[in-house]
């Protein structure tokens, strides 16, 4: 029998074999381009924690349960950026009144948008394989 | 008689449960909310009492695992814990929770989902995790042959801390400049975290079983270690099912997908070995801590099923950002790991090994109070997810306002589920509190 020893080993090595590899996915996009919307859009991340915006909100489907995915808040054109700074100054209901600053706000957007740039997390557009992994319809 | 000395495991076990009671408070006033929308607005909300729940149930959970391990080296080691360093855990432990807490009823966030508190707080939790990583290997070197367990032990405390260092890589600009590397990594995280945790727990579980045979059959059984190393293979690399609709890179999802299927050997093995596990409990029903054990099989079974088939893609796109995960989520902290951890705290606290006639009729009564308000709950939680899954998979969709107001059944039946859960939980914490006071004041008199 192989010593468990050997097989924690192996497979304490291969987990931090496949960590590394995902450490190093940001080397691959040029963050020498990063300009002031970059900067600004990073920043707007941690605005959203401060405020815990993840708590009732979700990302891609991730986090809290009680208000709406925002995921692709900014390419839905009902909701123009005024719309939105009101939306965050006023609350609704669950949602508290939060007094941010006018720079906060606009890191925030910026945050946003950076988010809906990266893809769609509208579930209808996934089209399941015969493996039953799913793919984005082109 | 000679006075007793508080013992190190039952300090943790008592902060544990100091913690349940907190979490169970903040948990049903966070339920409110859910069909009260102004319910403490203004003072609290929701986004306090969220994480006010959240991390009060998970300090339940880490202090508990933390607690069990103790107990289960004293028992099995050879050398003592420093109790300098032990002290230092607790005390380094109640530093981190004063201030977590303090930090949210003031609004004070900063962290990431499940650990919103400012990354400065994490620093006497890594601590603290030091003191226990220096205690838990100066008792470990010294046993030759290692059951099951002890290694169960020995991957949660090393994976809790590399999992909760690397929870923090978002401080560097580097990796949070990146959104999608960054979600990557922030759910590989909460993945392997609950892997972690489960490993001390699920460790504690066969410790337990052990030492209720009187034997040490299960702690050394080659299936206990293929299920070990299975259990292991999954923490380290099945987390990629959180993400698959993230657009990442397609092998994360792949190693995701084809890992989590693993867990079908589990799942199968339960089902094997059913009439043995029912032939078990009419055995040892009379025994008090092992129905918490058998409580939590059942509830392994019902999550198990569920989680093996949300790891499905086809599956996870319709109940992805939905209660179903929340339901999933609650299902195996309060079935799988608080019922492991009541065994525990009856084993270490009450000296379990008396008979369930000894236990009030009330305690007895709160068992199945629990048991059947978390099916309620689990239920009620599974209908809103798989009503909200249809809706965002509907062409007609209405708004998400409205798609919520149409779960207000649901969510007031979670809410009468809650309140059980919160009463039979409550009292059977308070009763372990109180039996184990009782008992140190009879020995000392």
């Amino acid at each position: 029998m192989i010593k468990p020893v050997f097989i924690f080993s192996f497979l304490c090595l291969s987990f931090l074999i496949y960590s590394a590899k995902i450490y190093l996915t940001p080397r691959k996009f040029n963050m020498e381009k990063a300009n002031n919307k970059i900067e600004r859009a990073v920043k707007g991340r941690l605005v959203w924690q401060k405020y815990n915006c993840q708590s009732c909100h979700q990302l891609y489907g991730l986090g809290g349960y009680l208000g709406p995915d925002l995921t692709n808040l900014c390419s839905d054109s009902i909701r123009s950026k005024a719309v939105l700074k009101n939306l965050v100054k006023s609350g609704v209901k669950q949602m508290p009144a939060y007094s941010l600053s006018e720079s906060e706000l606009n890191s925030l957007i910026e945050f946003l948008k950076s988010v809906d740039a990266t893809g769609k997390a509208d579930p209808r557009l996934f089209r399941i394989t015969p493996t039953g992994m799913i793919e984005r319809r082109e | 008689m000679k006075k007793s000395k508080l013992n190190i495991e039952n300090l943790f076990l008592l902060t544990a449960l100091f913690m349940l009671l907190l979490g169970l408070c903040f948990g049903l006033l966070a339920t409110v909310c859910y069909i009260s929308p102004h319910f403490l607005k203004e003072q609290l909300g929701f986004i306090s009492l969220r994480p006010l729940h959240v991390s009060s149930a998970l300090f339940w959970i880490i202090i508990g695992a933390t607690g069990c391990v103790y107990g289960g080296l004293k028992i099995i080691g050879k050398g003592e814990v420093n109790p300098t360093f032990a002290i230092l855990q607790w005390f380094l432990w109640l530093m981190a929770i004063a201030g977590i807490l303090k930090s949210y009823f003031n609004h004070e966030f900063g962290g990431r989902e499940y650990w919103e508190f400012s990354p400065e707080w994490a620093l006497p939790v890594v601590l603290a995790w030091l003191c226990f990583v220096y205690n838990f290997f100066r008792v470990v070197r010294k046993i030759k042959v290692w059951p099951v367990y002890v290694w169960m032990w020995l991957t949660g405390i090393v994976f809790f801390l590399f999992t909760f260092l690397e929870n923090y890589l978002w401080v560097f600009p580097y990796f949070r400049s990146h959104f999608i590397t960054d979600m990557t990594l922030q759910w590989k995280v909460n993945g392997s975290l609950v892997g972690s945790w489960n490993q001390i727990i699920y460790g504690t579980a066969f410790f337990l079983m052990d030492r209720m045979e009187g034997s040490q059959k299960v702690g050394r059984s080659k299936m206990a270690f293929a299920m070990y190393f299975l259990g292991l293979f999954n923490l380290m690399f099945n987390w990629g099912h959180h993400i698959y609709t993230l657009p990442t890179e397609p092998f994360i999802r792949y190693v995701g997908y084809v890992v989590s299927m693993t867990e079908w050997i589990f799942f199968l093995r339960i089902i094997y070995s059913w009439r043995q596990t029912l032939a078990d409990i009419q055995k040892n029903y009379h025994y008090f801590p092992y129905r918490f054990l058998m409580a939590s099989e059942f509830w392994i079974f019902l999550n198990m099923g569920q989680a093996l088939l949300m790891s499905i893609p086809a599956i996870n796109l319709y109940t992805h950002g939905t209660h179903v995960t929340v339901a999933h989520a609650m299902g195996t902290t309060i079935g799988i790991n608080s019922m492991i951890l009541f065994a525990a705290c009856f084993e270490f606290l009450n000296q379990g090994r008396t008979g369930a006639r000894s236990y009030p009729k009330f305690l007895r009564r709160s068992f199945w109070l629990l048991q059947i308000s978390l099916l309620v709950f689990w239920l009620s939680l599974n209908l809103a997810g798989i009503k909200k899954a249809l809706w965002q998979m509907s062409d007609n969709q209405m708004s998400y306002s409205r798609m919520m107001d149409t779960l207000h059944l649901y969510f007031s039946t979670f809410f009468l589920a809650g309140t059980g859960l919160f009463i039979s939980i409550a009292l059977v914490a308070l009763f372990l509190i109180y039996s184990y006071f009782s008992h140190r004041t009879e020995s000392t008199s």
